[in-house]
């Protein structure tokens, strides 16, 4: 038990700083973006179970030989009043802060869930009252802005994807056509899940490198995928000179600034490049652009495999070191 | 028959259009009054209108936090909380705002452009 708890923390200290740090450095997760994103869940799903895990394997070693023996037995302490005199000090402690990290996760999560959902019924009422339906179907519909915006608001079966008459005047036929397929393909692949449990994972433990990094790497990741899809029946150069009208008539622009009376919120933006805060998106408009430019191929098969590997192993090592007694001394 | 939400928009335009509050009955004669906005046929969603429906609509818009009523009058009045512009910056504020906690509510075609960034973006499109 000694040695697995060992273990775990280690894995969670690399799982915390050193590997996301590498990872979000990478080239390659441009390459295979979907291969990426999988890694990052898998980083995030073992550093959460490593870091709780270590902590309750340590608090539990003196009273079971498995994890399972020694929940049995904490909770014939919990519950039926056995002495603890088993555990010291710092068992007790590892064991309260296993517990109370457990929850918070759990917590934050829910409360992450409450908040963007709220958030974006108000949206939703909004919008249906302002914005007029599009002729492009019943999932889309047009604000009354004369800059040019794009986005889609997830909602089950009310999904619905908003643009700007701004960006209708400003983009040709296939252009608009490009933009829409990127903001539906948001919508089909379920891209708000990912952005809800990094949103909450960066929420719960803000200090912690890989939380950051975590959620910048996904939300330029799911944005490539999306690219990916349009790519798919509409051309590179179509892709490109949407992205580029819409970069640079962009809300950070000083008029939309005005227009909307936020100052200071982009301002903070263009000064400081690379700030902390509202910089999740920061880099990659550049990089999706470049990535179009100049296309590298997707990783090789094995490659890729190898990834896929150590998803697994990530995921597997924890959980069997947990469940399966006797692993590791 | 216009839907609740048909009629919460016509109601929500007539607020905004009007400089000021307005009773139920004046709502409803309103919206048996107008037009429809495509074919111009009269009172697409007011004709036959029941007060009632128009306070359910009303009491709806007020607990979205969208109208709010006169307490000293009766009929109460009703009047909008803010215009329409105010609530269009509302939803911009939240599509443009980089604040994280935001990030996860809505996915933009474009996030926030830096200075720097646009650079990068001239330099790369320049090259082709």
């Amino acid at each position: 038990m000694f040695w697995t708890s060992y273990f775990l923390a280690v894995l969670a200290i690399a799982l915390a700083w050193p590997v996301p740090i590498l990872l979000s450095r990478a080239q390659w997760p441009a390459r295979s973006p979907f291969t990426a994103m999988l890694l990052w869940q898998a980083i995030a799903l073992a550093g959460g179970l490593s870091m709780i895990g270590a902590m309750l394997v340590y608090g539990l070693e003196p009273i079971g030989d498995s994890l399972l023996s020694g929940l049995r037995a904490l909770a014939g302490m919990v519950f039926n009043n056995a002495p603890t005199t088993d555990l010291g000090f710092w068992h007790i402690f590892a064991l309260s802060a296993a517990a109370l990290l457990t929850a918070h996760l759990v917590f934050t999560l829910l409360l992450t869930y409450y908040k963007i959902q709220r958030q974006r019924r108000r949206h939703r009422e909004l919008l249906d009252l302002l914005a007029s339906p599009s002729s492009d179907g019943p999932g889309t519909m047009v604000l009354n802005v004369d800059s040019p915006v794009a986005y889609c608001l997830p909602g089950g079966a009310r999904s619905v994807t908003v643009l700007s008459d701004g960006l209708m005047a400003a983009l040709e036929p296939d252009e608009l056509r490009a933009v829409l397929i990127h903001e539906n393909a948001h919508l089909s692949q379920r891209h708000h899940l990912l952005l809800w449990a990094f949103a909450a994972w960066r929420q719960a433990l803000p200090w912690l490198p890989t939380t950051r990094l975590a959620q910048e790497s996904v939300n330029s990741l799911i944005e490539m995928l999306a690219d990916d899809v349009a790519l798919k029946t509409e051309s590179k150069a179509t892709l490109i000179k949407a992205i580029a009208i819409v970069a640079s008539g962009s809300p950070a622009t000083p008029a939309a600034r005005l227009a909307f009376g936020e100052p200071g919120l982009s301002d903070v933006d263009s000064s400081q490049p690379g700030a902390t805060g509202g910089t999740g998106s920061a880099g990659t408009t550049a990089s999706r652009v470049s990535r179009l430019l100049s296309p590298r191929p997707p990783l090789s098969e094995p490659l890729r495999a190898v990834v896929l590997a150590c998803c697994v192993l990530l995921l597997a090592v924890p959980t069997a070191l947990l469940l399966v007694p006797g692993l590791l001394g | 028959m216009a839907s609740l939400g048909e009629l919460e928009r016509a109601v929500m335009d007539l607020l905004w259009a009007g400089q000021e509050a307005a009773t139920a009955n004046t709502l409803r004669d309103l919206l048996a009054q107008s037009t429809h906005p495509q074919d111009g046929t009269a009172g697409h969603v007011g004709k036959d209108l029941a007060v009632t429906t128009v306070l359910t609509v009303l009491s709806r818009l007020e607990r979205k936090g969208l109208v709010e009523r006169e307490r000293g009058t009766r009929p109460h009045r009703y009047q909008a909380v803010s215009s329409r512009a105010d609530h269009t910056a509302e939803l911009m504020h939240e599509v443009l705002g980089s604040a994280p906690d935001r990030e996860a509510v809505l996915a933009r075609f474009i996030g926030s452009v830096t200075d720097n960034e646009a650079e990068t973006l001239r330099k790369l499109l320049g090259r082709n």
